[in-house]
């Protein structure tokens, strides 16, 4: 039997590079033996992909991208199609997890410095990857075609006009009437359901790619490839398989718990991954009361609102997202985890979580003067920390970076 | 740190406050595993509600399932407009028509518990004053100018308003409303009506998702199933992990 | 790497184990997304019993009612015909009518529940076409043989008056009786077989 199977494989891999790209990507790709659990979260990121395509597809098959249609196909899937509200579920909640993952992914690049040299590109493809989610999201936020739906579209694609001479026109393009409607829907049904995962797959491939070529970081942020072995395998670098996927294994079934719970038991989140509003058709003539983007947004909503002018207010927000891609050249640290970086640099860190996670809350709230007040400081702690970085990022390093990773 | 917190928990308070239109929200107790409570319930909303309002997304061959009632009962005491039992519930008020008597046209009914919220319905539905100014002789404290008439009256009575004054951060006295009194009897005491009307809403919530109780129902078991494999998982990671030092 | 004997027999034990209930998980969470394939309520709800008045039905007289989005046909027989069905015998090819499809309580000449009454899905068990109903005795494209029947004009299959079908022609079965009960002595109820609709 296994000899049949040698045969099989061999007959393979003389027509395909099944058994090298298997030990190239997972039985000889030699990761740091020091990962902790901050570094779950890529492989949950690729399983929240998996799970969002795949319940996508079976959505599609029951939903319908018509502005006379789309709210009752949603409620049809909820109520008449066997286990529709399971598939719902898991693609709304889905949503969610995958920012909640991808945020904490990103944090764990930030304080282990993993954009680093020389990972500058897998930060970089890692960025457009977040950029492309952020589009996917917000297209398909609007197919429910809910009061929130249409309004929070409207509002973000009415962003656009504050673009000067080619704003106007630009937003009408884009929506391809005069308000988000019928044709508006429909095209950002194209985009969500093909265009966007098709960029987002080739993306994660790329930035896949591109950290196998470098290899991982770690928390110590040392280099495991300066030592290496005889047969040129890091000391301090263990096989991801099956060492790696059986860690992940355990990471994957604590988020699957956590995720089941949301959906069966709190799918709304209490209002943050379901809006309340949300449950009212799509209406062109009626504005909610309140209009606020689901969570994931929300640091970026506070960054546009706390600036007076329509059109700086733009430029700021996308200002906020630009500048993460500059990341790797801001940061002039010599060290890379934050765990030998110098006290100035750990309390940066600290003030720039406070103030995102400050711009996330105040985002979903009504504009109060105080709430404004609050926004202009965390935005201006944001961009703080990132243009100063140059300055303060090499204050009070550790001068001990260990060789090796230490035994334990 | 700590002041932050105090900040934060008085402008989340203050929202809270203003999202329900002066009067606080009374709640109610959604069961859904009573099947007593939820089948008064459609009663109520048949007889009372689905006069004006459609809940088109909730068919009747459905509700007869969920709710433990023969079809054939369901024909017979919940069904007036001339449907089919797998029809949704709709009306026949054209929105036209009820656009010009009412105003508004009523919306349909099939979410507004997922849109409004339990509590909010209960609260609302017990809400409804006299007030000779409005076109239909009341209104309703949490929903101030509605534009629906009170078709409770003959259960609840009639209610009346009892204002008090309030004096405001600027110095300005405002009239508010303090509570409401039964100013004249209906078919129910108030114990009964508060009965019948979370019957109401425990009817209203199963409308707006009815795949719930199934959800809540497989929920554990679904969990349970994941921790046994989180179990697996960890002592396979720890068998290979020795390996490593 | 380790100086320790690796349990070759736990390890493999606790593989096997995790490989086991991916499975099991893989195979629960699979069922959903197949089962959400199914026709759903909707659908149910259009393809539910329908009712057929023939109250108002004559002799020799045929309605049609749609069910399931397919024809149904109530033809109420003659006197005559109900004769001639006895005598056709040696022309069809499944005159018994043991292998088609029909509701036990309809399994006899007549093929119905009430001798002149017959309903059949109008549908030709050859490839689905819908036949004409011919009820004329020996008209000319026909033939002298011809008693009155079905004549499905895509294939030329016939069938007699009670749906079953001749020798020598494409279509392999007699037509399909849907189920169906008597509500009242006038009003027949089409996708239900007694009991609950």
């Amino acid at each position: 039997m296994s000899g049949m199977l040698k045969n099989a494989l061999g007959w393979v891999d003389a027509r395909f590079p099944l058994t090298k790209v298997w030990n190239e990507h997972l039985a000889e790709y030699y990761a740091p033996k020091n990962f902790n659990w901050m570094y779950y979260f890529g492989s949950l990121a690729i399983l929240v992909l998996v799970n969002q395509i795949i319940t996508g597809i079976f959505l599609t098959i029951n939903y319908k991208p018509d502005a006379q249609l789309a709210f009752d196909s949603v409620e049809y899937i909820m109520r008449d199609v066997e286990w529709g509200w399971l598939i719902r579920y898991m693609h709304s909640t889905g949503a969610s997890a995958f920012f909640v993952v991808v945020y904490l992914h990103m944090f764990r690049g930030l304080i282990y410095g993993s954009f680093k040299k020389p990972r500058e590109l897998v930060w970089v493809f890692g960025m457009i990857i977040y950029v492309a989610l952020m589009a996917e999201a917000f297209m398909g936020y609007l197919l429910p075609w809910g009061q929130m739906s249409y309004w929070g579209a409207q509002v973000i694609v009415s962003l656009f006009g504050a673009i000067p001479y080619v704003g106007e026109d630009l937003a009408l393009w884009l929506r391809g009437d005069y308000v988000i409607s019928d044709a508006t829907l429909n095209r950002f049904f194209a985009f969500h359901v093909i265009a966007i995962p098709l960029v987002l797959v080739i993306l994660v491939f790329m930035h896949i790619v591109a950290l196998h070529a470098v290899g991982s970081n770690n928390p110590e942020g040392i280099e495991i490839k300066k030592h290496k072995d005889d047969k040129g395998v890091p000391l301090d670098g263990i096989p991801f398989h099956p060492y790696y996927t059986v860690k992940d294994l355990v990471g994957v079934a604590v988020f699957l718990f956590i995720f089941a719970l949301i959906i069966f038991y709190m799918p709304e989140m209490g209002g943050y991954f379901l809006e309340h509003a949300n449950f009212v058709p799509a209406d062109p003539l009626k504005t909610p009361e309140h209009i606020a983007p689901v969570w994931y947004f929300t640091p970026f909503y506070a960054i546009l609102r706390a600036v007076p002018d329509k059109f700086l207010g733009v430029v700021a927000m996308a200002g906020a997202i630009i500048i993460l891609f500059l990341l790797p050249w801001l940061d002039r640290g010599v060290n890379k985890s934050i765990r030998y970086r110098g006290p100035v640099f750990k309390a940066a860190i600290i003030a720039f979580c406070i103030s995102f996670i400050g711009l996330g809350y105040f985002g979903m709230q009504p504009v109060t003067a105080v709430g404004t007040w609050f926004s202009r400081f965390f935005s201006f702690v944001y961009f703080a920390f990132f243009l100063l970085m140059p300055f303060y990022s090499n204050l009070g390093q550790d001068k001990h970076v260990p060789e090796r990773v230490e035994e334990k | 740190m700590k002041k932050l917190s105090i900040v934060l928990l008085v402008l989340f308070s203050s929202q809270l406050f203003a999202a329900s239109g002066g009067i606080a929200l009374e709640s109610a107790r959604i069961n859904l595993d009573n099947k007593a409570s939820l089948q008064r319930g459609a009663k109520y909303f048949v007889n009372y509600c689905l006069s004006c309002h459609s809940a088109k997304q909730l068919r009747y061959s459905r509700m007869a399932t969920d709710l433990e009632i023969p079809p054939e009962l369901v024909e017979l005491n919940l069904m007036f407009t001339g449907e089919k039992i797998f029809d949704g519930m709709t009306i026949s008020m054209r929105p036209k028509d009820a656009e010009k008597w009412f105003g508004v046209n009523p919306p349909d009914l099939s979410l507004i518990a997922r849109s409004r919220g339990s509590d909010w319905l209960y609260t609302y539905l017990k809400s409804f004053y006299v007030d000779e100014t409005r076109p239909f002789g009341v209104d309703n404290a949490l929903f101030p100018k509605v534009g629906m008439p009170n078709v409770l009256s003959d259960l609840q009575g009639l209610q009346k308003a009892v204002y008090k004054d309030v004096e405001l951060e600027d110095g300005t006295v405002r009239r508010v409303i303090d509570h409401l009194e039964i100013s004249e009897p209906g078919r129910m005491n108030e114990k009964e009506f508060d009965k019948a009307m979370n019957d109401l809403v425990n009817f209203m919530t199963y409308m707006g998702e009815p795949a719930k109780l199934e959800r809540q129902r497989l929920g554990w078991k679904v969990l349970l199933f994941i921790f046994l494999m989180l179990v697996v998982f960890y002592f396979l990671k720890k068998e290979y992990w020795k390996d490593i030092h | 790497m380790s100086e320790q004997v690796v349990d070759k027999r736990r390890r493999l034990f606790l593989t096997a184990a995790a490989t086991a209930v991916t499975g099991v998980g893989a195979a629960y969470v699979a069922v959903p997304f197949i089962a959400s394939m199914n026709p759903s309520d909707r659908a149910k709800a259009a393809g539910a019993p329908v009712e057929a008045d023939i109250s108002k039905l004559e002799p020799g007289q045929l309605i049609r009612v749609e069910w399931r989005g397919k024809p149904v046909w109530v033809l109420k027989r003659t006197k005559e015909t109900l004769v001639q069905l006895e005598e056709m015998t040696d022309m069809l090819r499944d005159a018994g009518s043991d292998e088609s499809e029909q509701p036990e309580s309809c399994k006899n000449v007549t093929r119905s529940i009430k001798p002149e009454v017959f309903l059949a899905v109008g549908i030709c068990t050859h490839l689905g076409c819908s036949p004409t109903f011919r009820p004329e005795v020996a008209p000319e494209d026909l033939g002298a043989d011809w008693k009155g029947g079905f004549f499905c004009p895509c294939h030329g299959s016939l069938f007699d008056l009670s749906g079953r079908v001749y020798a020598g022609v494409p279509a392999p079965l007699n037509l399909v009786v849907p189920p169906h009960k008597y509500v009242t002595d006038t009003r027949i109820l089409i996708g239900s077989e007694g009991g609950q609709a």
